[in-house]
């Protein structure tokens, strides 16, 4: 399952995408100039040695100059030692420019990826972008250089023996020459069906990937429904797909590639034969016309690299699209242009109207409610009735789809999302912890907290004990399964995280869920003093954590069914009076 | 569900775990190719003989079809241009085309056979990949980083799949050239062969020097992928705290190094080739000169004639185009040879969980009995202990609650009745029956799991239902939803059970996960039921439901349920309370908590602190 693309750009010519990979050599600009005025001098080289040898066999063999044989060796030497130098630099700034393509788009990549809406991510596959940043991203590496390289280097060889010919022989020249734009006629031809094959493939080769990892991250579940089996079936079934793909594409290269040099070596022939006709009718010496086919055999040496880089380059096009793709993409929620940071003096959150759909899904419809400072928010409900994406809304994870949400009075759109967010510390209903100390995991909203910062953080958060008492103390690797962390810990580690920013606002979604109700109590009451100050939405589905909240709201189905007290309520709302019920059903037996 | 990492931690580990995978003994062999590598991949080919013999054939016809046309031109102008026989030269043109027609045939078809051999390959081989992956027990992927482990099979492969398909191939023309030049240089001129082959030791000491250099270095280089792919699955994984935090550019900063890292280590593993091919190509002109000067000589000498020596050249120079040829491939060797290496580390990971020879099928006929005697398991070797000297007995149709702190090893018993893990001593039994004496597949066939983590695959929730038994139903998954109380948000759903599960609580709460899994669990109707904090996320209202709808479930099943809630195991028929790796107290929940130990603490602390307003309602 790949992203799904909304617009397919048919219309995106294949030269408009690779011009678009090329534009990344601009900044490397001088490299890949140096590069190939190098590549210049080399091809000099190359037609300068010929004739050396020539020269030496001419005049000092022949000639029994031994003084001249001598020279000549070291000129060959010397000459060869200077290609030598020049090859180096040429390759060396070649690779250079172009991993550094690949480094700017894999920067790029991730920038973007990093900057892309939930509402992105809530659809993308890991395995699907991981693809995309490194298998594409190579060819596009290989495109920008030495596929091109060789090609330039090739048209530049074809230019200057075409020169030669002509200088030679315009009659007989004209017959070589003529093949070349049969050539292009080929090449382009097969780019042409080779461009969507290509896509179809790198998607496979997605698709495959999107397998793997989705196999390796449910490897607990699979191996709970012994579904090994059926798994293996199913990637057979992925991969047995891409064979076909790749191998009907291995019939198309292998059909059409040879046919370049077939071309070519056709054409040689056509010379061969009208030039013996001209040696014969005495137009033409033997040895011009020996030059000529020795010429001619240069002509089209190139060619093979076109039939080994030609694909290169569709696949290269292919996957420029896959690429630009992403890059392409706008964030849904954007800064206003103008917009100036958020100053949070008093912390009214205030919701006016609010509807919100993920697509299709209306999840809230016409909220309405305003926090007061320093409140503490309760919501409250049956799974899915939007308690989630209500917070999710006040650091803009999401935009509503209709109304709006002020904090202290200021449209939260009209503010920069860094001095929004910076305000606000989140414990979300997933703890995603990374892999890393446990201190840059608690420092992680505050790269530059002290020490004294983060133990105290920890501290509040109840963790600090058991931070002290594993291996490696702060120090200690997040990660293993077993080794480290248990789901109580992790999700202290994350309410750690998320007091060090010291935030005006504080969310705290389904934040004890997983906690025993040991460690539940005392995070309660570390929870309870770091409110203090600040304004607070709980989601929690425990009534301990709900009965003293300044506003409960009871949701459902993405309204608000009912708000107000916890004693109130228990007399006006008969949802929040079941719920209650449910709740106490276990205590109240006893 | 999330990308795990914190979660659930399938497949995230410390970073040691990534470097004990990728490298970290670079310089451990440095022979110009791996013996065994090679073995073990080319025997990958041989069930492709045919294939490959085809592909041998048709590179002989080329080499021969290479070899004929230049003749054929030579006696173009020997016989036909210089005769003035114009029938002769229109004969001999038709047949050069003939020859260069078939020449074109034979590398098509070459082309062809290589490709699809090399595909075929790179197909098998990725299917072994997986299915091994597949028998690794949780210990692998709990210590392995996925986005690592992805990259073995996908991009590694590739790399050996260059090798064996283009390579093989070139490597056997390259060196039939080789061979066939030198013997035809040797027969026109002993003195000016042996002259030039002087330079041979020299090519050879420096592809040594290159191969044991390039080794490391493009080993560093898989190294340095593997961290951009584990760097950056990372960042999408916790794309959301690093929103939510503003860390956009402290991750982009890191993302920077280690994608920096890896182009430097591209770069010089590559600078090692731009040294090496024009070191190789001054030794051809070494040579060519070497025959020049003493050629030129024996030539004044009238030793040599004048057109052995021009011959005697343009052989040296072809001499030195395979020599090049195959130096250049000592790159794609050397980037196979690291690709072929981390492949078969991984192929030759052995499953710490196996089936002993002769493991038999287990079959119940209702609900079983599960014993753990005197169990002792840890995670792995060094870890500390999880359980130690663990007795439990569990009898058949009984529900059992588990009880305790956070990694007091709870879920460890439940891993253990699964055999996800090998306990380090005692003995896990299921009536009776060592759970090491039977197969693992139909052992997990009886046990359905409903784990911590609620992980869904992506794909339809009706997918999701059915995935431990594929053929089941629509009506019976739907029968398995209502069970779980998750039929009723299924259907509100525009698309109904058809409805895509997407990464992120966008479509489906985490409690509305734990629904879905727990009906995909009833639908495989198994006799042994697990669940492990099955509920932790479901809102009360529905969790009460849930109660109700699995206490009926539980009949007939021998049933373990792990909670914090205490609420919800109160009717259980053994509540076991765990502590330090080992059960500290049983009983009933009256007993126990008239007991007034370590349940009844617990039970108080739950209760006790936010409780005195419950208490009014009771």
């Amino acid at each position: 399952m790949h992203i799904p693309i909304a617009t397919p750009r048919p219309t995106s010519s294949q030269a408009r995408l690779l011009l678009r990979c090329f534009g990344y050599l601009r900044p490397h600009w001088k490299l890949t100039a140096g590069a190939y005025l190098t590549m210049l001098v080399i091809d000099a080289f190359n037609m300068l040695n010929p004739q050396l040898l020539r020269w030496t066999i001419d005049k000092g063999i022949l000639a029994g100059d031994f003084r001249l044989l001598g020279l000549a060796s070291l000129a060959l030497l010397g000459l060869v030692i200077l290609k030598g130098v020049l090859t180096y630099f040429q390759g060396r700034w070649t690779e250079t420019a172009s991993q550094n393509v690949a480094y700017d788009l894999r920067n790029e990549l991730q920038r973007k990826i990093t900057l892309l809406s939930f509402s992105f991510h809530d659809q993308a596959q890991a395995g699907d972008l991981l693809s995309r940043a490194i298998q594409d991203v190579e060819r596009i590496r290989f495109l920008t250089g030495r596929a091109t390289f060789r090609v330039a280097e090739g048209v530049v060889m074809m230019l200057a023996t075409a020169a030669v010919m002509i200088v030679m022989n315009p009659r007989l020249a004209l017959l070589a020459v003529l093949a070349i734009p049969l050539l292009a006629y080929q090449s382009i031809r097969f780019g042409r069906v080779f461009r969507p094959l290509s896509r179809l493939i790198q998607e496979q080769l997605a698709a495959l990937t999107t397998r793997v990892e989705q196999n390796l991250r449910g490897a607990r579940v699979v191996k709970t429904f012994a579904q090994e089996e059926q798994e293996i079936r199913r990637f057979e079934d992925e991969n047995q797909r891409w064979f076909e793909l790749a191998s009907t594409s291995a019939r198309l290269q292998a059909v059409h590639m040879p046919l370049l040099q077939w071309i070519a070596n056709i054409s040689s022939v056509g010379i061969l034969l009208y030039g013996g006709m001209l040696v014969i009718n005495g137009q033409l010496t033997i040895g011009e016309l020996v030059a000529f086919t020795t010429y001619m055999g240069q002509l089209v040496s190139p060619v093979r690299y076109l039939g080994m880089i030609l694909p290169a380059i569709a696949m290269a096009a292919a996957s420029a699209e896959r690429i630009f793709d992403i890059l392409d993409r706008a964030p849904e929620v954007r800064e206003q242009p103008g917009a100036r940071p958020l100053e949070i003096c008093e912390g009214r959150v205030r919701f006016e109207n609010v509807s919100f759909a993920y697509g299709q899904n209306r999840v809230l419809r016409e909220i309405s409610f305003e926090a007061q400072p320093n409140q503490v928010v309760a919501l409250l409900g049956p799974n899915g009735s939007g308690k989630t994406s209500i917070v999710n809304l006040i650091p803009r994870f999401y935009d509503p789809t209709e109304g709006r949400i002020c904090i202290d009075g200021t449209d939260i759109r009209e503010v920069t999302l860094a001095s929004l967010r910076g305000q606000i510390g989140m414990v979300l209903q997933e703890t995603t912890l990374f892999e890393a100390s446990i201190r840059e995991n608690i420092s992680f909203g505050r790269p530059d907290a002290s020490e004294e910062e983060i133990i105290a953080a920890a501290r509040a958060a109840q963790a600090h004990d058991f931070i002290v008492q594993s291996a490696n103390g702060y120090d200690t690797a997040v990660g293993e399964r077993g080794v480290t962390l248990s789901g109580g810990q992790k999700q202290r580690l994350a309410i750690a995280r998320a007091l060090l920013t010291d935030p005006r606002i504080l969310i705290l979604d389904d934040a004890t869920s997983s906690v025993d109700s040991e460690t539940e109590h005392r995070i309660q009451l570390a929870l309870e003093r770091v409110m203090q100050g600040r304004t607070t939405f709980v989601i929690a589905h425990r009534l301990s954590t709900v009965q003293r909240a300044d506003l409960i709201l009871v949701l459902e189905k993405g309204r608000i069914a009912a708000r107000g007290q916890h004693a109130e309520l228990l007399k006006s709302s008969p949802l929040y009076a079941s719920i209650c019920q449910q709740q106490l059903k276990g205590q109240g037996r006893n | 569900m999330g990308f795990g990492i914190g979660v659930s931690n399938p497949g995230m580990g410390p970073r040691g775990a990534l470097d004990s995978f990728s490298g970290g003994e670079e310089d451990r062999r440095g022979a110009v190719f791996n013996k065994r590598v090679v073995t073990r991949m080319l025997a990958y080919l041989r069930p492709y003989r045919r294939q490959m013999t085809l592909a041998v054939l048709t590179m002989l016809v080329i080499t021969a079809l290479t070899l004929l046309t230049p003749y054929l031109l030579k006696l173009a102008i020997d016989q036909a241009i210089t005769h003035g026989d114009r029938e002769e030269l229109i004969r001999l043109s038709v047949y050069t085309a003939l020859a260069y027609t078939a020449l074109y045939g034979a590398t098509a078809v070459q082309q062809y056979l290589l490709s699809w051999v090399g595909q075929r390959v790179l197909a098998n081989l990725r299917s072994e990949l997986f299915a091994h992956l597949q028998k690794l027990s949780l210990g692998y992927h709990d210590t392995h980083i996925v986005g690592v482990t992805v990259s073995r099979v996908m991009n590694d492969v590739a790399a050996i799949n260059e090798l064996l398909s283009q390579g093989v191939i070139t490597l056997a023309g390259d060196v039939l050239v080789l061979a066939g030049i030198m013997a035809i240089m040797l027969s026109m001129s002993s003195y000016l062969a042996l002259l030039a082959f002087t330079v041979l030791p020299l090519m050879v000491l420096a592809t040594w020097w290159f191969s044991s250099r390039a080794r490391g270095a493009f080993r560093r280089t898989r190294t340095s992928v593997a961290r951009v792919v584990g760097d950056l699955a990372e960042d999408i994984s916790g794309v959301r705290v690093i929103q939510a935090f503003g860390q956009e550019n402290t991750s982009q900063e890191r993302f920077n190094q280690v994608n920096e890292a890896n182009r430097d280590a591209n770069i010089s593993a590559m600078n090692l080739s731009f040294i090496f091919l024009p070191a190789i190509e001054f030794l051809g002109v070494l040579a060519t000169v070497i025959v020049l000067w003493f050629g030129g000589q024996a030539v004044a000498r009238e030793a040599v004639t004048l057109g052995t020596l021009v011959a005697f050249l343009s052989y040296v120079t072809r001499f030195f185009q395979p020599v090049q040829e195959l130096s250049r491939m000592v790159t794609t060797l050397q980037s196979a040879m690291a690709g072929g290496e981390q492949v078969l580390r991984l192929l030759d990971t052995p499953p710490e969980v196996q089936d002993r020879p002769g493991a038999v099928e287990l079959t119940l006929d209702g609900a079983p009995r599960i014993d753990f005697e005197a169990v002792d398991f840890r995670y792995r070797p060094g870890l500390p202990i999880v359980l130690s000297g663990l007795d439990l007995s569990i009898l058949p149709g009984q529900t059992v609650a588990l009880v305790g702190a956070t990694g007091a090893g709870k879920s460890s018993i439940a891993n253990l009745i699964a055999r996800f893990y090998e306990v380090e001593r005692g003995a896990v039994k299921i009536n009776g029956v060592d759970v090491r004496d039977v197969t693992q597949t139909s052992l997990r066939r009886q046990i359905g799991l409903v784990p911590q983590d609620a992980f869904l695959f992506s794909g339809s929730i009706a997918d999701n239902i059915r995935y431990g038994r594929p053929d089941a139903t629509d009506a019976e998954v739907e029968q398995a939803a209502r069970l779980a109380n998750a039929h009723e948000f299924i259907s509100a759903r525009p698309e109904g059970y058809q409805t895509l599960v997407q990464e992120g609580a966008a479509n489906l709460s985490v409690g509305q996960r734990q629904l879905v899994c727990i009906a995909r669990a009833i639908l495989t109707d198994p006799r042994i039921l697990i669940l492990d904090e099955a509920t932790s996320n479901v809102d009360s209202l529905t969790e009460a439901l849930i109660q109700d709808a699995l206490r009926a479930l539980f009949q007939g099943r021998t049933s373990v349920v792990i909670a914090h809630r205490l609420s919800t195991i109160r009717n259980a028929d053994l509540i076991c309370v765990v502590e330090g790796g080992r059960v500290v107290e049983q009983g009933r929940h009256a007993e126990l908590l008239a007991r007034g130990g370590a349940y009844a603490a617990l039970y108080q602390r739950q209760f006790g602190g936010g409780g005195q307003p419950e208490a009014g309602h009771s």
